[in-house]
């Protein structure tokens, strides 16, 4: 690294074998995934593998228990979403100009369900929802989920409105538009690749979150519980190898699409989680 | 925007009552800002701190062992119980793996953070980002799952030692006390490894956020007064980076603290707080020693954020 080249020089080469080498770690485990969801083996995780089929995977959709699991993840975070949506936006739009007390203590508390251990919030919504005699259900669920995507949408619009130009929306209001027409012809469009990142990083949370879920879930079965139950107590291999690929790629083509959404604007999309 | 307006144009006074709401709200902002936090602050006071709060109360309820019911009566019994011999001990095991997970991925994340900010250019830049977002953002779940796959006997890691003659080496590993076990998925070293593997991402981040801001005319002024590359990075470097691994390391501490999914799949037997408290609530139903447990991590994590805090950590976030 001499000094008069030390913009351009080239990275030493153990360096770049670390890097890369840090890289094949973290892709590895995901690259397993996709492996054994096609190995013909039906109760081994044997290396090498015997052979590929394509068997499981037929067989993984004809099952019923697989189909409602994936059905009530998908409601559960279609509603979790929408809540942290309108909730996330309310609170950033609330927050991103205006100074008043208590203010830090607002922004701490929305941080707050995905700060502390999630075993906390798991158990203390169990613990409320018991004591209020409240039985565990969907809504339970929904409940909690919807309570940590919060900040997810709140993170990716409070970015978005930093980064916007306050006087567009007084040359709005110079030019006669009221508030809701502010709101719906210069705001709205403004935030709504935000929107959208966050609502698609907000569901892929939801979907695949367990530590949370198995406080509130009481009998229901979402996909990340049925994972898990089989990871307890192994049955079906094949079919979970085939689930886990499923959850896999239903959290994996979020993180794509929140990237290309929020691109070239500066914030992280995804460093909310 | 400015086409919807042009094409568009609105009458410039709108009427009726939607109208006048927002000529009251433009007029009174603080009207305005409590309609906005009131739904977020209603959600979260009523759900969540409530929550909390339920939770907290209930770490001074009474457990009757005999007839295994809760009584709201008030003791303080729970947090003694904290203190016995068998208790400590879930915590130390708990906290001493935190300590090795957050040491671990530190220096597994640093070059990997570093080669992103120094040397990715272009393309590189945004598949470096992607390559870290993805295995953060890809389901806790299943990559637990997958190191049950790739540690299982017979599975791919003990294939690899194998085909590289190393088999004596995993055996002799696996024979360390405290480090080893019977077999890698039931040993410490194979829930280190876990635990490493699925916190790494949160570690890469914030270091690398922090290197972005060393300014790299710094570096230039160091080799210019004649330092070596090892000097400049031990001397400039690693000290502005530092409140990035630190804030790193909240991740990785805190998150290991409180995880009780990947020691009930990977390791030896012995309880994680996080186990301790899902078996104190399921099976026996004793809320309030959950809850009183449920303090530890907190506490923990309250003192190691004031230590973060005090080493800058929260500027590199």
């Amino acid at each position: 690294m001499r000094s008069d080249h030390a913009l351009h020089d080239k990275a030493p080469r153990w360096l770049k074998w670390l890097a890369f080498g840090g890289l094949g770690f973290l892709h590895f485990p995901i690259l397993v995934i996709f492996l054994y969801a096609f190995n013909v083996e039906e109760s081994a995780y044997s290396f090498p593998l015997k052979g590929f089929t394509l068997r499981w995977i037929h067989e993984t959709f004809a099952r019923p228990d697989v189909l409602s699991a994936i059905w009530l993840s998908v409601k559960i975070a279609s509603l979790a979403t929408l809540v942290a949506l309108a909730l996330g936006t309310m609170a950033a739009a609330a927050l991103y100009r205006r100074h008043f007390l208590g203010k830090e203590a607002i922004t701490l508390m929305l941080i707050l369900p995905i700060a502390l251990p999630g075993i906390i919030t798991g158990i203390a919504l169990l613990s409320a929802f018991r004591l209020a005699d409240v039985p565990p259900s969907f809504w339970t669920i929904a409940i909690g989920h919807a309570t940590f995507c919060v900040v997810v949408v709140y993170n990716n619009v409070i970015a978005r409105f930093r980064r916007t130009s306050y006087s567009l929306i007084e040359a709005s209001m110079d030019l006669g538009a009221d508030g809701f027409q502010t709101f719906r012809y210069v705001v709205l469009p403004q935030i709504a690749t935000a929107l959208l990142a966050g609502g698609i990083l907000a569901f892929a949370l939801s979907f695949d979150e367990i530590i949370v879920t198995t406080f509130t879930a009481g009998t229901e079965v979402t996909l990340p519980i049925w994972l898990l139950n089989q990871l307890t107590r192994p049955r079906d291999v094949p079919i979970t190898n085939v689930v886990a690929m499923i959850v896999m790629l239903i959290t994996m083509v979020p993180i794509f699409a929140a990237y290309s959404l929020t691109r070239g604007t500066e914030d992280v999309a995804g460093s909310g989680k | 925007m400015m086409s919807y307006a042009l094409d568009k144009p609105k009458t410039a006074q709108r009427q009726g009552p939607l109208a006048a709401l927002a000529r009251l709200l433009y007029r009174r902002p603080t009207l305005y800002l409590v309609l906005l936090l009131t739904p977020p602050l209603l959600w979260f006071g009523a759900v969540y701190l409530g929550s909390l709060l339920t939770l907290l109360a209930q770490s001074f309820f009474t457990f009757d062992d005999f007839t295994m019911n809760v009584t709201p009566e008030w003791t303080l019994a729970n947090y003694r119980a904290l203190f016995d011999l068998a208790n400590l001990d879930v915590v130390l095991r708990t906290l001493s793996m935190a300590v090795s997970v957050s040491l671990a991925s530190a220096v597994i994340a640093f070059p990997i953070a570093y080669y992103m900010v120094r040397y990715a250019r272009g393309w590189q830049k945004g598949f470096f980002y992607i390559a870290v977002m993805l295995p953060m953002w890809a389901s806790y779940i299943v990559k637990a799952y997958s190191w049950t796959v790739i540690l299982a006997k017979g599975g791919i890691l003990y294939w690899v030692f194998g085909a590289l003659g190393l088999k004596p080496l995993l055996t002799a590993l696996l024979a360390l006390p405290m480090v080893g076990g019977n077999s890698l998925s039931t040993s410490n070293l194979g829930r280190f490894l876990v635990f490493t593997y699925i916190w790494l991402p949160f570690m890469i981040l914030p270091i690398q956020a922090a290197l972005e801001r060393v300014p790299v005319s710094l570096t230039q002024a160091s080799a210019d007064l004649g330092a070596t590359p090892a000097q400049t990075f031990r001397h400039v470097i690693l000290p502005l980076a530092f409140p990035g691994v630190v804030a790193g390391s909240i991740f990785t501490f805190s998150l290991t603290l409180g995880d009780y999914i990947i020691p009930q799949l990977i390791g030896p037997s012995g309880l994680f707080i996080g186990t301790m408290v899902y078996t104190l609530q399921g099976s026996i139903g004793n809320i309030p020693m959950a809850a009183a447990f449920t303090a530890v991590p907190v506490v923990i994590i309250a003192v190691y954020l004031s230590i973060a805090k005090r080493l800058g950590a929260f500027d590199a976030l």
